[in-house]
This record gives structure tokens, sequence and C-alpha cells, in this order.
């Protein structure tokens, strides 16, 4: 037998059978829901007359457009005031009722985003197949699972059959190797790795991240560098099982247990790429020389170390990307050549399914402590990931920290990630924020994202500017 | 989705040329979380003397008269019969499901734009190209005659009208299949079930914790 990546791996068995037109029936293990992208799949499956394959396969949980502030969340689903959100949250509510699928709701301590939630309560588990009609649903693959995101169709589709219609992608290995320096997070290894390969650079590969970096990455900084595979053009991003994994998964909740979890492990110890596997495409990258990093434009692959200056266009001959820069300047509102410490900033948003998870919590709140939100931050929000992340931060005293520092604490949900609900940017705006897209508009009409980690945003919000957290670390 | 096989059903006229997705169910229509309800707001600024919005009781709306499907000779039509260029503009899926939520299970049409004619065999309905003296005849006769019905036989590809004249339509052979037997994508996935049955039971014998209840 020839010698395989993960990926294959994970493809090969899940593989149901070929059709016709070459393409594969895959095997859905996980199917994970929201409530924006589920409705019109439940309401198709009536229409047919269908039931759902295996009901014990579905979790869902509101995220998308729940509010975030304590007065409107303490009403439940009846308080929310946007009507479109509502009714959204209350039909998923109706739906998981009606089909009998386990949902967390709003309220639920077990409630949060999407992609957080599945890890956290080990209804997504290493050598699964799990899809989401988010496309964030990638971030799973740090289990050294096969995960992406999907259609509203195809999420009837695997509703009803169990299966997704899929072609093979191609194998592509970041391999990051070295050690990072002190200041320097996941999330900075990710974008630096989207820099360097740009948005489409990843287009039509799987991805699999190895190398000593991701060996000695914790398992929420590794979901962290998954989530973002997407923004490289790849849909699927892993990391290769090792104890980290297997600690990170026991005693979950819906883990497996005794025998079960001997069963479990014994086949998980298997996922990894063999020695001698072949990858279409190999990008290497050293992980000491990579800086604490900052987007500047409208695009994840527009991003420099904090210590750069903003491009100059005219030093670019190519008319194309010229343009691009020309145009991303001009919406940012940035000079050429300005340097990224001289950005100043309007909001701070901490949050999101990139950097949620507690471990992001208490790297901004280790920032923060005993400092002051700087003046000109009109609003700094910290958005835990979900119920259970808000807990363990409250009992740890995360919570306090931020509010000393100024800084808001509220309600789990995707929030100002994508400003579904009432948490969004002004026209102008500057906001450093721990999430995963700065497009036009993404976090509000005219709004201006800066890409950064936990620290960096932490760091921001002191700041009231963008700067190095190395030098708040010193002190 | 609803098999498609043959057809006898009340034709009646959607009488002009490039009739677009938003003329077949407006964008205010689309925030809906659903794919069924359309019917009532299907050709909404035609049918309604007033501007329409989503959540109304339709039944205290003014109605048009002029238009012919609130006429009485008109309803419960299942066939609708239309002009060049059918079904333009955006790619809403909202308008084949307005018209399949309204009754109408075939358009017949000299032309038709490209992802209306696609979504349309998605949702079980059957978009027919006929030349345009045909659908010019048809019209007079539908016209002239009350309660003028037609045969749309899929099976024979033919459009058979009462005195007995048939004329034939070209379809894709694998979209006849699919709508000769109500499959989709899902149905088409779902004739693999014997399959799927099979992978699941040896991945629960050596994987048995991913099937647990949750
Ligand atoms: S946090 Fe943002 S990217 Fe993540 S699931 Fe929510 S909206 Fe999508």
């Amino acid at each position: 037998m020839s010698a395989k990546t993960l990926y294959d791996k994970l493809w090969d068995s899940h593989f149901v059978k070929e059709r016709d037109d070459g393409s594969a029936l895959i095997y859905i293990d996980r199917h994970v829901i929201h409530e924006v992208t589920s409705p019109q799949a439940f309401e198709g499956l009536r229409l047919a007359g269908r039931d759902l394959w295996r009901v014990n396969s579905v979790i869902a949980t509101p995220d998308h457009n729940v509010p975030t502030t304590s007065a409107e969340r303490s009403a439940g689903v009846a308080g929310i005031k946007d009507d479109v959100a509502r009714i959204q949250v209350q039909t998923l509510d109706d739906n998981c009722a009606d089909f009998g699928v386990r949902e967390f709701k709003i309220n639920d301590q077990r409630q949060g985003i999407v992609h957080v939630i599945g890890p956290e309560s080990g209804a997504c588990l290493p050598g699964m197949t799990i899809v989401c009609g988010d496309s964030h649903t990638s971030t799973n693959g740090a289990l050294g699972a096969l995960a992406h995101g999907i259609g509203t169709s195809e999420v009837e589709h695997v509703f009803a059959s169990q299966c997704l219609v899929a072609k093979k992608m191609k194998n592509m290995l970041v391999k990051v190797d070295g050690e990072l320096g002190p200041g320097v997070s996941p999330k900075d290894v990710v974008l630096a790795i989207i820099g360097k390969i740009g948005t489409a650079g990843g287009t039509g590969y799987a991805i699999e991240f190895g190398g000593q970096v991701f060996r000695d990455m914790s398992m929420e900084g590794r979901m962290t560098v998954c989530n973002m595979a997407i923004e490289g053009g790849a849909r699927v991003g892993m990391v290769a099982v090792d104890q980290t994994t297997l600690d990170y998964v026991k005693g979950r909740p819906y883990a497996p247990t005794g025998e079960q979890w001997e069963m479990a492990e014994a086949q998980w110890r298997d996922l990894h790429s063999d020695a001698d596997a072949h990858f279409d495409a190999v990008i290497e990258i050293d992980g000491a020389s990579i800086e604490p990093q900052v987007s500047w434009g409208t695009s994840p692959e527009m991003v420099l170390p904090v210590s750069a200056t903003v491009p100059n266009p005219s030093n670019e001959n190519d008319p194309v990307k010229k343009e691009g820069i020309e145009r991303a300047l001009e919406y940012m509102g940035l000079n050429a050549d300005q340097a990224i410490t001289d950005i100043q900033l309007d909001r701070v948003f901490i949050g999101s399914c990139t950097n949620s998870r507690i471990e992001d919590m208490r790297a901004a709140a280790a920032v923060v402590k005993g400092r002051k939100k700087a003046d000109n931050v009109k609003e700094a929000i910290v958005v835990p990931g979900s119920g259970l992340v808000k807990a363990q931060a409250e009992e740890e005293g995360l919570d306090k920290i931020f509010i000393e520092a100024g800084l808001e604490w509220r309600e789990p949900g995707c929030s100002m990630c994508l400003a579904m609900n009432a948490d969004k940017l002004g026209a102008g705006e500057h906001c450093a924020s721990t999430s995963n897209r700065n497009f036009e508009g993404r976090q509000g009409y005219g709004g201006r994202t800066h890409l950064v980690g936990p620290e960096m945003a932490a760091a921001a919000a002191i700041a009231g500017h963008f700067i190095d957290v190395r030098e708040l670390m010193q002190h | 989705m609803k098999a498609f096989t043959r057809l006898q059903g009340l034709l009646a006229p959607m009488d002009r040329a490039n009739v677009d997705t938003d003329l077949i169910i407006p964008k205010q229509f689309l925030k809906s979380i659903k794919r069924s309800g359309f019917g009532p707001n299907l050709f909404d600024e035609l049918r309604y003397l007033d501007e329409g919005y989503p959540g109304q009781d339709n039944s205290q709306r003014p109605i048009n008269p002029e238009f012919a499907l609130n006429q009485e000779r008109y309803q419960g039509a299942q066939i609708l019969l239309a002009r060049k260029n059918f079904g333009c503009g955006s790619s809403r899926e909202h308008a084949p499901w307005a018209l399949d939520d309204f009754g109408i299970r075939c358009v017949i049409a000299p032309s038709f734009a490209d992802i209306f004619f696609n979504n349309c065999f998605k949702n079980g309905l059957l978009p027919v190209v006929l030349p345009e003296d045909v659908v010019d005849s048809l019209f007079q006769q539908m016209y002239d005659k009350e309660g003028y019905s037609i045969v749309v036989d899929l099976e024979a590809q033919k459009v058979i009208s009462p005195d007995g004249s048939e004329y034939g339509f070209e379809v894709d052979s694998f979209r006849r299949h699919c709508l000769l037997n109500g499959l989709d994508d899902i149905g088409l996935t779902l004739q693999h079930s014997e399959d799927i049955k099979k992978f699941e039971q040896q991945r629960r014998a050596s994987s048995p914790w991913l099937f647990q209840d949750l």
C-alpha cells in the first residue's frame, strides 16, 4: 500500500462510492447547524416529505445573530429586538424540536459559536467528517478531522442522506519549523502564512499544518490556525493527531469513555501523514522569523508585521496589484508608507470563532491587566465564544480584569465578526479585530477592520493605536 | 422532488416578453426563512394594485382585475404560457418556488433565461421550449376558448392540444430522467441508500462512539 497523507486517510475512510460522473459520495459523521443557513434546508425536507437520515449526527446552536448584551439576552429568544434575528433563532428552536435535534439554546450555558462548541463539547472528534453551513468549519481540522463549510442545499442533502457529493482535493503541506518568539501567537502564524501564500494560494487544496511550531502549539492555537485556512483559499485545514490532541479530547462530555476510548485512541493514533506521503505542494516558513501581524487592507493577505509600514503603490510594478493597493488604501483611509503603529483605533473587538476560546481570553487579559483603555477607543468589547468559556473566564476573574481596564464583557455569539446583530462599526471607524475577515463592510458599512491576534488587540485597546505587544510585555 | 410524467391542465397566459425573476417574486419577499408560501406573492406587482410587503394579509389587498391570473376563467391553471426570455434577471430560486407554490407545474415559452431554466428542473417544474409560431397559436386558441386545457407529456416529449395537434419538444435526457422519477440531487443520492446503509453499519461496528446520542 502506498503512503498516505492525513487527508488521504480521512477521505478513504469516509468514501461510500463513486458516482457515474466521477464525483464521490462521502459519509458525514457530524453535522453542526445554526440559525442562518438551516431554515430553508429544513423546509426543503418538509416539502419533499423527507426525514433526517440520522438525527444523532446533528447538533445545533444559535450564534450568528444572537445579541451579546446581557440586557437583551436575559429574556431569551423573546428578548431579541431585531425581528429577522428573532424569527431565525425561534425557527431553529422549532425545527430542532420538530425533528428531534439536540440544540444548545440561546441561554443554555453550552450555547456558543458553532465552531467553538463542537470541539468543546466533544461532539466534534478526531477522525470525523464534519460539515456545517459556515465556511469556518475548518476550525475542527485541528482535531485531525476532515471538516469544511457547505451551502444550504448541501445542508439539506446531508440532512436527508448523511452524505455529501464531493471531489477529492489536492494535498498541501504548510510546514512551520523552529520556535515562535515570545508574544507571537497562533493568529500571527496563520496571518503570516496567508500573507505568504495569498488568499487564493490554497484553492483546491486541503492544507495540513505540520512542523515543530504546530507540534508545540496548544489545541486552541491549532484551532485558530485551521479556522483561517479558508482565508488562504483552502476549504480544509488540519493538524495531525498527537498526545496534545488526545489530552484535549479526553473527558469532554461527548467523547468516548472506557473501552470505546481505547478503541478510538487506537484509531486516532494513526491520523497523521505517513513519512513518505506525497504532497502536491509544500510551503515552508521559519517560525522564528514570524512577528506579530496586523492586516492593513481589505483582504486577509494584505497583512504585515507590526514593525512595517503600509505599502506604497508606486513600488508595485504589476498594474493589477498596484490598483488593488490603491483601492485598499483609499477604503482604509491610510497613506502609503505610513507606519502600522500610527494607525489610530476607534474600536476593538476580541472574539469570533478565530479567537474566543479560553486561552484567547487569558492572553488578552494578561495584556490589559492593571492598565486602562485609551480614551480615543470608543468601545472595546470582549465576546467569549461560548457560555462555558464565559463561565471559565469568570471563574478565573478575567471578566473583572477586562472591566477594570475599561473593556466590555459580553454574552457569547458571533457578534461584531459579521455584524448581523447590533455590534457593528460605524463608517470610517478603524477596528482592531481578532476575527478572520477584513472585507469591505464586513463589520459594518464603511467599517475598517484590522485583523490581529488577541494580545495585539488588547495592546491596541490600551495604546489607542497599534503597538508591538512585546513592548508592553517587557514592563 | 415531485415527479413529472404527464400533465393535463388548464393553460393561463403571461403575455409579455422578458419577464424577470423580480417580476415573478419581488425582492422584499426574499427575507423569508422558508421556500414555500411564496404563491400569494407570485407576480405581486401585477396581481395587486398596492405595494406588497412580507407578512401582509393578502386577502385584504386590492386585486388588479385586468391581470389574467386573477380572472375566473384561469383559476386552477397548472400550465403557464409565456413569451420570449422568461425568467431573466437574478438567480433567485424563489422564482420557481413561487410558481410551484401557486400551483404552476409547467411553463411553455419560446425561450428561457439560463439559470431560471436550470432552477426549474431542481424544483420539479418543467420548462418547455416551443417555436414562436406554435406559442402564438396556443395563445390564440387559449384566448378563444374558455377552459382551454392541454396535455404535456414528458415521457413522449410532446405537447398535445385539444384538437389533437402534437408539438414535440427537446429536453436533456439526464434531466428528463430525473424529472420523470422525481429525482433531485438528494433523490439521486438516495438511490444509493443501500450502499450508504452498508457503509454506515461497518462504521458503527468499527467506531461505535460516532453513533451515540447527543
Ligand atoms: S464568528 Fe464570524 S466567522 Fe465565525 S462562525 Fe461566526 S460569523 Fe462566521
